[in-house]
C-alpha cells in the first residue's frame, strides 16, 4: 500500500496543479512528472489536459511519451484522463493536425455551429458551465470510478470539441448540449471524463477519491 | 442542458478581500480562502476574484491568494485585475485559476487575447468589458477632415472604469470573440451599484451577436433582476458583489428563485 505510486502526467497543461490539489485533498500522494520511467513504473496515472490538441500532442511527442502512455493504457493499470486528456485518447481531432493516441477508436469533432435547444435559444460554444451527467450503465454494472454517483449529477464542463466514439460501448456517460455529448468513457482500465472533476465541487472530488480507491485495490 | 451560473465577485486588495462578507459568522471576513469556502457551501457556481491592488509590486500576493483558495475550493475560479501579459496569465493558471480575465491590456493590445487563447485555450480567456451608455453621440473625425456621428450606444471604459475610450462595446465584444476570448464579462457602469437591474439592452445586444458565453455584471438588486438578465438579456451567467457580501440576497435563494422561474439551475443542498 505504501509503495503505491500515482503519476500525474505533466502535459504542460495549465490545470495540472488543480488536479494535483484535488488528488491530495482526497488522500493521494501523486508525483507530477514528464519522465517516461516514472510513468512506466507507476501503479496508476492521471492524464490531465486543457488547451489545444496540437499543443498537448506536441508536448507528448517532444517528451517522447506517446508510446509510454499507450503502453500504460494497454498494461491494464488504471489511467484517468481528464478533458483534453480524454480527447487525445481518440485517433484524430478536428482541432488540430497531430493524431491522437489512438487508445480508443473514434475522433474528436467541433460542436455543430448551428445547434438549438428546445427553447429556441442558440447554444453557446464553448460548452462552458455545469451540466447534468447521465451514466449509461446502471449502478450494478457501473465502472468503480463512477459507482454510486447519482444520475444527473452536475459536473463542470469547458470544451469546444467533443468525442465521437466508434464503439458505443466505450461511452460511459452523456450530457445534453444540443446533442448528447460524450461526457465520460470507460474502456477496461482506461477512464476518461470530458468534464473537470477538479472543478466540480464535492461530486468531482468523489471521482478522484473513487479512482484512488479503484487504483489501490488492484494487485 | 447547461445551468445558469451564479457568481459572486470578490475584490482583493493586497491579498485581502475588501467589502468582505459581513452578515454571517465568519472568523475573518478579509480572508479570501474563508470567503471562497463560504460561497462554495452557499452554492456558488464559480468565483471571480478581482485584484484591485494599485501597486504592481504587491501583485505576487494575488498568486498566493489563488494558490491558497484553489487548494481548498474546487469550483472554477476566475482571476482578473492587472493582467498584462501571457506570463501574468500563466502564473495565475498555474496557481490554480481556471480562467483569467483581461481588460485594459487587451484593449491596448488585442493580440494579447489571441496569444493567450493559442497558448492556454480560449476557455481560459475571459474578456472583461466595462460599458457605459453614450450620453451624447460622439463626433468622430474622418481622415478627410470631416466628421461622423458615432453609432455606438455604449462605449468601453478601461482602468477600472476611470478612463473613457472611443471604442464601441458591441464591436469590441465581437472582436474579442474573434480574437479567441472564451467568455465575456460585461459590467454596466450605469447600472453598477444602483440595484435597479442589469442593463438588459446591453446584454441582449451583445448576446444576439456573439456566440461565446456572457456573464452579466452590474445592477442586480432583486431576485427578478437575475432572471431578467437571462430571459431578457440572454446572459449565461449572472454576477453580483456587495448584494451577496452584505447578505441582502443569499446565493441559494437567488438560485431557487431562478429555478422556480423555469431556468435550469444547479441546486445544492
Amino acid at each position: 500500500m505504501n509503495d503505491f505510486r500515482l503519476a500525474i502526467i505533466n502535459t504542460g497543461a495549465a490545470n495540472i496543479h488543480s488536479v494535483e490539489k484535488a488528488v491530495r485533498i482526497v488522500g493521494g500522494d501523486p508525483i507530477v512528472t514528464t519522465s517516461a520511467d516514472e510513468i512506466s513504473s507507476a501503479d496508476a496515472a492521471i492524464l490531465p489536459g486543457v488547451g489545444a490538441n496540437d499543443a498537448v500532442m506536441q508536448q507528448l511527442v517532444d517528451r517522447e511519451l506517446i508510446e509510454t502512455i499507450r503502453d500504460f493504457a494497454s498494461s491494464g493499470r488504471p489511467l484517468l484522463c481528464v478533458c483534453l486528456g480524454m480527447q487525445i485518447l481518440f485517433e484524430s481531432s478536428e482541432e488540430g493536425e497531430l493524431p491522437g493516441l489512438g487508445v480508443l477508436r473514434g475522433r474528436v469533432v467541433r460542436f455543430p455551429s448551428v445547434t438549438g435547444n428546445s427553447n429556441g435559444r442558440r447554444l453557446k460554444v464553448p460548452h462552458m458551465g455545469w451540466n447534468k451527467v447521465r451514466f449509461l450503465d446502471d449502478l450494478v454494472t457501473r465502472h468503480p470510478v463512477f459507482s454510486g454517483i447519482e444520475q444527473d449529477t452536475y459536473f463542470y464542463f469547458v470544451h469546444s470539441y467533443h468525442c465521437v466514439a466508434d464503439d458505443a460501448s466505450d461511452i460511459a456517460a452523456t450530457s445534453p448540449h444540443g446533442i448528447e455529448v460524450c461526457a465520460a468513457v470507460v474502456h477496461d482500465n482506461v477512464v476518461g471524463t470530458q468534464f473537470h472533476p477538479e472543478k466540480s465541487g464535492r461530486s468531482g472530488l468523489e471521482i478522484y477519491s473513487k479512482f484512488l480507491a479503484y487504483a489501490r485495490r488492484r494487485p | 442542458m447547461l445551468t445558469t451560473r451564479v457568481i459572486p465577485c470578490l475584490d482583493v486588495d493586497q491579498g485581502r478581500v475588501v467589502k468582505g462578507v459581513s452578515f454571517v459568522d465568519i472568523r475573518d471576513a478579509g480572508d479570501p480562502a474563508e470567503l471562497a469556502r463560504f460561497y462554495d457551501s452557499e452554492g456558488a457556481d464559480e468565483l471571480v476574484f478581482l485584484d484591485i491592488t494599485a501597486s504592481s509590486d504587491a501583485r505576487n500576493t494575488m498568486v498566493d491568494v489563488v494558490e491558497r483558495v484553489s487548494a481548498e475550493v474546487f469550483i472554477p475560479l476566475t482571476v482578473g485585475g492587472g493582467i498584462r501579459s501571457r506570463e501574468d496569465m500563466r502564473r495565475m493558471l498555474e496557481a490554480g485559476a481556471e480562467k483569467v480575465s483581461v481588460n485594459s491590456a487587451a484593449l491596448a493590445n488585442p493580440k494579447l487575447i489571441e496569444e493567450c487563447a493559442e497558448e492556454f485555450g480560449s476557455q481560459c480567456v475571459v474578456l472583461a468589458i466595462d460599458a457605459k451608455r453614450v450620453e451624447e453621440p460622439a463626433m468622430i473625425e474622418r481622415s478627410d477632415g470631416g466628421s461622423d456621428i458615432a453609432e455606438a450606444l455604449w462605449q468601453v471604459y478601461t482602468h477600472g472604469g476611470r478612463r473613457a475610450t472611443a471604442v464601441d462595446v458591441i464591436k469590441w465584444s465581437r472582436m474579442g470573440a474573434e480574437f479567441g476570448a472564451g467568455e465575456l464579462l460585461v459590467t454596466s457602469m450605469d447600472a453598477d451599484g444602483r440595484k435597479t437591474g442589469y442593463d438588459c439592452d446591453l446584454l441582449r445586444t451583445i448576446s444576439s451577436q456573439v456566440s461565446i458565453p456572457l456573464i452579466a455584471s452590474g445592477g442586480a438588486g432583486t431576485l427578478d433582476h437575475f432572471v431578467n438578465a437571462v430571459t431578457d438579456g440572454g446572459a449565461d451567467a449572472v454576477l453580483a458583489a456587495s448584494l451577496f457580501h452584505y447578505g441582502e440576497l443569499r446565493i441559494q435563494e437567488v438560485k431557487s428563485h431562478m429555478a422556480e422561474s423555469g431556468l435550469p439551475m444547479r441546486l445544492v443542498h
